[in-house]
């Protein structure tokens, strides 16, 4: 496949970006899309003339990844306008060429939210999302002294939708793609699988309150209800957790 | 004499742990306050280290490469976690899993270790319940198991494909709310380029922010280190892309003995090489052998067909097909361990039988079980691994056998440690993948996450205590001491040195080129002939690299090429000292396998009089060979014998 890139250049999160248009060919329609990446990277750092005086243009394009099979939660961009590229229910490093066309010109830009600022060309800092969890994303024990594990049964239908909202890998495509940049799934996620086992559901007012309040403080919007997220979540996590989330919080408000 | 002391406490094997945790020192609580411990990597063993050990009381510091503790690579094991609880009633107990653990790895594994593995495997997984950690559950609420590889008995517990990913985010969970609480400080972001010993003694690490470039120097009382296998050394494999064998191999160069190092798990059941852009392999996890029959057409003309498309999988008889692992393991059959299957695949490729293009794989067919279970049993149990394969290679592995080969995917070999987990550096911890100790020559499935979160949670908050005992009297450090300005200048030197190189060839490329070399000559058979030659590669490649690699832009910004030029320097020369340690070991184990070394069916054969022992490398110098010391592997419980899964 032969395919012209429009992709986001930025040296660093002080400096403007822009796009650059780059021309890539004989693209194979099995690779990956951070493969066909890779190929441009090879072939922008071999071409470049002089590894100093460059311009954004010609040094290769970062991005984050790490275990490109779509669990770790590091890789993400837009892609043509959308979270993760056009297909549904993956990440950037699962979606693979063959969902283009020969010929296709394809847009790619960062993760675009205040709380995420950019630290270069694709790559955003979403510490936010640690501190987040940092707020209250736990079940407050020690090691050590706990009780035996088939100690409290848990029915297997709520254990199974406790595992649907755990399945979130943190990689901000919900807020990326909100057009009020609400964290919301991510906290929702958290707060309905604890909510949903006994494990958890000792502290789950408490943690609902200081986990939404904590999103607020760093500047993420609010949920709207658009459903936005819950379309571009590569983990296909359901806003029904945030009605969860919801219930919490305002239990939790009524009684403080 | 030996420079081996492995600190392995008295008495027998079920006792040693109580014996040692009765008479190891203790550190009050007033005390741990003014201890600081550096705790490199953020996986199970790392996470879990730092939650722990900042709930004692002492002042952690956490690092890891990636933006967030919760992307370590732990997070991609799918499978599952294994626990001697015996709640299936079928026969478990604590000494058969370690019994299966040491037989598993071949005998080359430290009986006492094992043990006491075996017996904190029942604590992982109460703790990892009262987390949170949402494993499966049968309709009674009670928890739920699946069989591995390597056991007869089901004790293998697991979240859906995500068992990783959900008792990392557990292990995470514990980790952030120490780092809320004040215990913990993390820096993320951060690669670890060496590690700072003053008067012998591990005080420090000294890392490069990723964001900025800046070089920055850590000091604390104790290092841990907890960075994960080293299976990139062949480009590609199952770990994540930025895995790298760094913290270990500087370690190393400052004195830390590398134990075993040719030990490598190359597993059964991941996704075929498909082309020369690809830049990693996809685990399909070892549950899938539950359920899944491995097989290949018994007639050479079927597998021309099927290379030429001109039939399918499906449309060759069941008395067509050779079970292979069935026929020549039937009391294993599927479920044998992963250096068996790995090499049965490979015996059956080799001898022409690969159904794709390359003729490099292999099937894993779900018709039977579909059959016997119903599509929506399969589906429930290995639904999300289905739709990963679909997504890749964009075929229905509910219609069609998935095509399977081996890829090289976990390191058994690492830092080497002493019982407490410490290497030969004082106050130099290593736990996790990146350290030697429990699995021998051949790691059972589901038994690294085990691991991970038993050196983190119960093993190291008790030994390093014995050691911290004696440093309370050690103030807390400043980084300005000549040591960590020295370790500084040299990390500055090294990078500068890469940079001014402004060769021709990428980061990536050479990495590939170093990839080729250990498979062709240290991969899944080995012999001396080519070790010896591989060796000599190795030492071209590495003045090749020195000499024309290429890296872009500057050092103060984030600059991922400078990153990847880092470990592959140290890549390559880990894999120097892995095809050494291959040369030295004349014997098969495990997942070495030796040519010189087989029976006349071709299987392993061990040679237990001369080489039942940990080979632990000792660095020399840069141009000097490292020296072997032996640890010797004493068996007191368990048998050797031939192992067997016929
Ligand atoms: C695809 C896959 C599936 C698996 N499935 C299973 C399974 O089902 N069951 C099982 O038991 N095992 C499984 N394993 C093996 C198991 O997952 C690993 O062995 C284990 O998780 C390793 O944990 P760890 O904590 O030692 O290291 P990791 O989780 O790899 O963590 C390493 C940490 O070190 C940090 N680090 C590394 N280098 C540096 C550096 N230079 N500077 C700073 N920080 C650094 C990283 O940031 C990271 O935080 C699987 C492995 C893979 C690859
Ligand atoms: S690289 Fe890990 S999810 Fe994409």
């Amino acid at each position: 496949m032969n395919l012209t890139l429009k992709i986001w250049r930025q040296k660093d999160s002080k400096t403007k970006g822009n796009f650059e248009t780059y021309q890539i060919n004989d693209i194979s329609p099995d690779c990956s899309f951070l493969e066909m990446l890779d190929q441009l990277n090879e072939k922008l750092i071999s071409e470049q003339k002089d590894p100093v005086a460059f311009s954004r243009g010609d040094c290769g394009v970062s991005f984050d990844h790490d275990c490109r099979e779509g669990i770790c939660g590091m890789c993400g961009m837009f892609i043509n306008g959308r979270a993760h590229g056009p297909d549904l229910g993956v990440t950037t490093c699962q979606l693979h060429m063959r969902k283009f066309k020969d010929g296709d010109t394809i847009v790619v830009e960062p993760w675009r939210a205040k709380p995420f600022p950019i630290i270069k060309d694709l790559v955003v800092d979403r510490t936010a999302f640690d501190k987040i969890i940092q707020a209250g994303g736990y079940v407050s024990v020690n090691t050590g002294g706990v009780p035996d594990a088939n100690a409290i049964p848990v029915p297997k239908n709520r254990a199974d939708e406790a595992m649907d909202a755990a399945a979130c890998i943190g990689c901000g495509a919900c807020v990326a793609t909100c057009k009020n940049a609400s964290a919301m799934l991510f906290v929702a996620a958290k707060v309905s699988q604890l909510a949903l086992l006994p494990q958890g559901a000792v502290e789950a007012k408490e943690r609902a309150i200081k986990m939404v309040r904590k999103m607020d403080e760093l500047g993420f919007g609010n949920c709207t209800n658009t459903g936005a997220c819950e379309v571009e979540c590569p983990k296909e996590v359901s806003i029904s957790h945030i009605a969860r989330l919801n219930r919490e919080f305002f239990l939790s408000v009524l009684s403080s | 004499m030996t420079k081996i002391n492995s600190k392995i406490p008295n008495g027998p094997v079920s006792e040693k742990w109580l014996n040692y945790k009765a008479g190891c020192k203790l550190v009050n609580p007033s005390n741990k306050r003014k201890l600081d411990i550096i705790v490199v990597g953020t996986g199970l063993a790392g996470a879990s280290a730092a939650a722990s050990l900042s709930e004692l009381g002492y002042k952690v510091k956490a690092f890891c490469y990636q933006d967030s503790p919760r992307r370590a690579h732990s997070i991609a094991a799918q499978g599952g976690i294994n626990a001697a609880k015996n709640y299936q009633n079928d026969g478990d107990s604590v000494y058969r899993l370690f019994y299966d653990t040491v037989k598993g790895g071949d005998y080359r594994a430290r009986e006492a270790n094992v043990y006491r593995l075996a017996e904190v495997s029942n604590n992982i997984i109460d703790q990892c319940v009262a987390q949170g950690v949402p494993f499966a559950r049968d309709y009674g609420g009670l928890l739920d198991n699946r069989s591995f590889g390597g056991a007869q008995v089901s004790r293998t517990f697991y979240a859906r494909g995500q068992t990783g990913q959900q008792l990392l985010l557990g292990a995470y969970s514990a980790l952030s709310r120490q780092v809320a609480l004040g215990g913990v400080e993390l820096f993320t972001r951060r690669d670890m380029l060496d590690v700072v010993l003053v008067d012998g003694k591990a005080r420090g690490i000294i890392v490069r922010n990723l964001k900025t470039g800046e070089i920055e120097k850590h000091s604390a009382h104790a290092v841990v280190l907890a960075t994960g296998g080293y299976g990139n050394v062949f480009y590609l494999s199952t770990n994540a892309m930025g895995s790298n064998i760094s913290p270990a191999w500087q370690a190393y160069k400052k004195g830390a003995f590398f134990g075993n190092p040719c030990f490598t798990q190359i597993h059964p059941t991941c996704i075929p090489v498909h082309g020369t852009y690809q830049s990693k392999l996809t685990l399909m996890s070892e549950s899938l052998r539950n359920d899944g029959r491995i097989w290949v057409p018994k007639n050479m003309e079927a597998v021309e067909k099927i290379r030429k498309k001109e039939i399918n999988a499906q449309d060759i008889p069941e008395e067509e097909r050779d079970y292979y692992l069935e026929r020549r393991y039937p009391a294993f059959g599927n479920l044998v361990p992963r250096d068996v299957a790995s090499r049965a695949a490979k015996e059956r490729c080799d001898a022409g039988y690969g159904v794709n293009q390359e003729g490099l794989a292999v099937y894993l067919d779900f018709k039977d079980a579909i059959n016997r279970l119903g599509k929506d049993v399969v589906e429930a149990r290995y639904g999300n691994l289905f739709q990963m394969y679909e997504k890749i290679v964009d075929e229905n592995p509910y219609q069609t056998p998935m095509m399977i080969y081996p890829a090289v995917h976990y390191t058994m070999g690492g830092v080497w440690v002493d019982y407490e987990l410490m290497t030969s550096i004082p106050g130099l911890y290593c736990l996790g993948e990146a350290n030697f100790s429990d699995h021998g020559a051949n790691r059972l499935g589901a038994s690294a996450l085990m691991q991970g979160l038993a050196d983190g949670y119960f093993v190291l908050p008790y030994t390093i205590g014995n050691y911290l005992a004696s440093e309370i009297h050690t103030p807390r450090f400043k980084t300005d001491m000549p040591e960590f300005e020295k370790a500084a200048q040299d990390v500055n030197n090294r990078i500068n040195t890469l940079m001014e190189i402004k060769g021709t060839q990428t980061v990536d490329s050479l990495h590939k080129k170093l990839g080729h070399i250990m498979w062709e000559y240290c991969g899944m058979a080995r012999n001396e002939e080519g070790l010896k030659l591989g060796i000599k590669k190795i030492q071209d490649l590495k003045a090749e690299f020195w000499k024309d690699v290429k890296i872009p832009e500057t050092t103060d910004i984030f600059n991922q090429e400078l990153e990847k030029a880092n470990r592959v320097a140290d890549f390559i020369e880990l894999g120097e000292l892995m095809m050494r340690d291959a040369l030295n070991r004349k014997e098969s184990c495990g997942g070495h396998f030796r040519e010189e070394s087989q029976t006349e069916d071709g299987e392993a054969k061990r040679n237990d009089a001369d080489f039942a022992y940990v080979a632990a490398w000792e660095y020399k110098g840069e141009n000097a060979e490292p020296e072997l010391h032996k640890e010797d592997l004493k068996f007191e419980v368990v048998e050797l014998v031939t192992r067997n899964y016929k």
